[in-house]
């Protein structure tokens, strides 16, 4: 590694002050006035997106397995935490807002991970087709037990009336936490994919049978995916639940998981960055076209049919925009050097597909 | 009515329902079989069978014709969208990308069919004229419609017709020969991206007649009406076997019959705990535990992954 490139400790204080300058522009835009209750809405809903978007590429590109029941989870969380919250305040419980909030979504994150386990374990024995089918049944299922929930209902709780939306939820999302979440769920998503475990699941996403064969423990590795992406989808949920104020089951079906599978489609599977791109884009195109918004779906597939014609892969590849690498390129001038080539060696040896290679190339990630 | 005439009655409305059911199956059976797709876009095929009727019908009656044969146009209408989705989507991406990226665009095209016929018919129900009147057949206190007859006959005969096609027939030979290995087929002069289409063409012609089943008991069409009613073939596609064509007759008929007497009793039987409306999560339930148990279907057979 050439000693010009930025060095590790340094490429994170970049990665830092980068997440940063956004904090600042994101305050900037709400304290100056310039940002109404509906742009502050469309922000929240690009970091619920964000959030969503992420952790789905995490079994969609990273693991390799396409799952149609998100939203399930998403749902699942987003009643947990809404349900919890109404019941502290129904018990009078005193709690300052942020805390519930963070509370209620960690709790409603949990309980979306404990699902996503269980369904999870049988669910991945099958792979490809079936396994998106087995997942958009437990999506719907989701959905048709919290249309029959008393509980889930109306104004919930013991007062709940079955087949209604669950109203009258705290809008205490503050979007300057859910902004903070949205950077911690994207970090801890990162150093996953980048871990150990990150390369051997890719080793499984590349060749199953070739991972199972060098000793890794396929099924505990893809449950492990699984209840991680359930993990953060609830935890969106949660945070959904308490911007919007009402929640209903439809958001359960596979309709609106197929959004964010087409969001991940579209930012490249695989790439967390092409992730956080396309949920921004995607979530932000429809509010600007909204004079077209009969046509927004109509238009939606075909390009995601010229897409998987063209560039299967989507717009960034398995590609990852990095502002360290960035600043190599145009700094010292050797972004195809050093850490670029690292990169490159680690990406290549992911792709081509056994276990050795993968675990192998443990040193040159390090490099990077 | 007595209980056991009611129960009969619910027998054969989940006949009824079930011929539907069976004949979409076999047409998700017979793609998945050649091309390892699950065709998500086979249900919305349904919904322009259904459209296609919807229009057909008047135009038919005033040239003098019965309604029934607004089935012809209908078919090869659905016929024709089924070789254009395969021509023009399917295949492209079945040359470049992995089975991931060929089920996205199955679900991309079973999005654009239904927001396409949003965008031209509106999104609220639109009434179906009458395509069939059979007098309502009465054995004792039991009362069967002329809609159930008609679902019932017409997709046992459209069951055993398929079935001998496969089997006996130059063109059935061809399809099982590339559901079996395509390289080979190839090598033994089978045309085979001829027979992939008409395997489609079939295959969307069969959702025509599905619709006109459908629609003769159910006389409303609506662009999402195809989704639910495609889920749930597809459910009985994977219950009877995917790749079976007796399979997919045996799980159509099954889920059928689940479906209504689940409706009927299911509240009696659990004590209001779980009621009717919880129907369609009881199919997706089977759904699961067949594929956990028995990933193959009741009737198809093993499939052994090779290095």
């Amino acid at each position: 590694m050439k000693k010009s490139a930025l060095s590790m400790k340094q490429s994170y204080i970049v990665c830092a002050v980068g997440i940063a300058v956004l904090f600042g522009l994101l305050m900037a835009i709400c304290e100056s006035g310039a940002a109404n209750t509906y742009i502050k809405g469309i922000l929240m809903t690009c970091c619920i997106a964000v959030i969503m978007t992420t952790s789905l590429n995490l079994t969609v590109g990273v693991l390799g397995q396409l799952t149609l029941g998100c939203c399930g989870f998403e749902m699942i969380g987003a009643y947990s935490a809404a349900l919890l919250s109404k019941l502290i305040v129904a018990k009078g419980i005193a709690m300052d807002p942020t805390a519930r909030f963070l509370l209620t979504i960690f709790v409603g994150a949990v309980i979306a991970c404990i699902f996503g386990i269980l369904v999870g374990i049988p669910a991945l024995r099958l792979h490809g087709d079936y396994l998106a089918i087995i997942t958009l049944g437990f999506g719907e299922i989701i959905r048709v037990v919290l249309q029959n929930i008393p509980a889930a209902g109306g104004v919930g709780l013991d007062k709940g009336q079955a087949g209604q939306a669950l109203i009258g939820i705290d809008r205490i999302a503050n979007l300057y936490v859910v902004f903070w979440i949205t950077v911690v769920t994207v970090v801890l998503l990162f150093m996953f994919a980048r871990s150990r475990y990150g390369r051997a699941v890719k080793a499984i996403r590349d060749d199953e049978i070739a991972a199972s064969a060098s000793g890794l423990n396929v099924t505990y590795l893809k449950v492990l995916v699984f209840a991680i992406s359930a993990f953060f989808a609830g935890l969106a949920g949660g945070i959904y639940a308490q911007y919007m104020g009402s929640l209903t089951p439809a958001y359960a079906g596979w309709l609106q998981s197929t959004n964010y599978v087409i969001m991940v489609v579209f930012g490249g599977m695989g790439s967390l960055t092409g992730s956080i791109l396309s949920a921004i884009v995607l979530t932000i195109l429809p509010e600007a076209l909204r004079a077209f918004s009969d046509y927004r779906m109509l238009a939606y597939s075909v390009v995601l049919v010229v897409f998987m014609i063209f560039r299967p892969q989507g717009i960034f590849g398995s590609w990852e925009f990095s502002l360290p690498k960035l600043i190599n390129r145009i700094v010292y001038r050797n972004g195809r050097g050093g850490a670029a080539k690292a990169a490159i060696a680690a990406e290549g040896a992911g792709t081509a597909g056994t276990t050795a290679a993968a675990k192998s190339a443990e040193p040159a990630g390090k490099e990077a | 009515m007595s209980g056991f005439v009611m129960f009969i009655s619910q027998i054969f409305n989940g006949l009824k329902i079930g011929s539907v059911y069976a004949l979409v199956a076999l047409g998700y059976t017979m793609v998945y079989g050649i091309i390892r797709l699950l065709n998500f876009a086979h249900g919305d095929f349904i919904m322009i069978g259904a459209y296609t009727l919807m229009l057909s019908i008047p135009a038919l009656a005033a040239m003098g014709m019965p309604a029934w044969t607004a089935v012809i146009p209908a078919t090869l209408v659905c016929a024709l969208v089924g070789v254009l989705v395969e021509r023009l989507a399917y295949k492209p991406v079945r040359e470049k990308g992995n089975s991931m990226t060929a089920l996205i665009t199955a679900i991309a095209m079973s999005l654009l069919l239904e927001n396409g016929s949003q965008a031209i018919f509106g999104a609220d129900y639109k009434t179906v004229p009458t395509i069939v009147s059979i007098p309502t057949l009465t054995i004792g206190q039991l009362k069967i419609d002329g809609a159930t007859i008609v679902s019932i006959v017409l997709g046992v005969v459209m069951m055993v017709a398929m079935q001998l096609y496969v089997k006996r027939t130059k063109q059935g030979k061809a399809m099982r020969a590339v559901s079996e290995d395509k390289e080979a087929s190839l090598l033994m002069g089978i045309n085979v991206n001829g027979t992939i289409t008409l395997t489609f063409a079939i295959g969307s012609g069969l959702a025509a007649i599905a619709a006109l089943m459908y629609c003769v008991s159910y006389p409303q069409v609506s662009p999402t009406m195809g989704m639910m009613l495609g889920l749930k073939a597809f459910v009985a596609a994977v219950l009877g076997g995917i790749g079976s064509i007796p399979g997919a007759m045996v799980g159509g008929l099954a889920i059928g019959l689940i479906e209504s007497l689940t409706k009927a009793y299911i509240g009696t039987i659990t004590g209001g705990v779980i009621t009717s409306a919880f129907s369609d999560a009881i199919v997706f339930a089977i759904l699961i535990i067949v594929l956990l148990v028995r990933p193959s279907g009741l009737m198809g057979e093993p499939e052994t992954e090779k290095v």
